[in-house]
């Protein structure tokens, strides 16, 4: 019961990720793409944490938290240069 | 035992909120639309999942608050450059009718700290 519960759970986030890469893929803008990368960081931190759980292995929990901050870094700067600051 | 069950409702409820907001992403029709739903349903979808799988595991719950307290702190961040980053290259918000008010258009030049 237990295994088919994460099966779906597994399914819903990959449904999730591949309509952001839809987006990703014909946003019309570059603001669009990067809005796309933004909510992709935080489905790949989380389905990271969840596949931990799925394949019992704890340095998945340290994966997630340094993709958390490298992706958090890589949007504020890709923010910076659309604003023309950096 | 409890406590597993409740992990498990969490899950649920974030991977429920992970998918609303990709979902949002793809049809809503705008950048600054696209962005409230892709950073709030997504920031809250991910608290769950997180929060829910340090329930499932208890030993594992502090190293998952951690990350928990990080995605909060960092999303709205994130967003808001987002947002002012795509306004200051010329993007104008999607208005449905003449009697939309672009709020920030009226802000001076001089006042704005970059």
């Amino acid at each position: 019961m237990i295994e088919t519960f994460d099966l779906i759970i597994l399914s819903v986030i990959v449904l999730a990720s591949i309509l952001v890469a839809v987006r990703g893929l014909l946003g019309p803008t570059a603001s669009d793409r990067i809005v796309a990368l933004d909510s992709l960081t935080t489905i790949t931190t989380a389905a990271l944490v969840i596949l931990g759980l799925y394949f019992d292995r704890y340095i998945y929990i340290d994966v997630a938290l340094i993709y958390a901050v490298l992706g958090f870094i890589g949007v504020l700067t890709l923010g910076r240069y659309m604003e023309g600051g950096l | 035992m409890i406590l597993s069950y409740i992990g498990y409702f969490f899950v649920s409820v974030g991977v429920l909120f992970l998918f609303l907001g990709a979902l949002g992403i793809v049809r809503m029709p705008d950048v600054y639309t696209r962005l409230q739903a892709g950073t709030k349903a997504t920031t809250l979808g991910a608290l769950g999942t997180i929060i829910g799988v340090g329930l499932i595991q208890p030993e594992w719950f502090w190293k998952t608050l951690i990350i928990a307290i990080f995605i909060a702190i960092s999303n709205p961040i994130s967003s808001h450059a987002l947002a002012r980053g795509s306004y200051k290259s010329g993007i104008k918000p999607f208005l449905k009718d003449e009697d939309g008010i672009d709020t920030y258009a009226n802000v001076k030049e001089e006042e704005v700290d970059r």
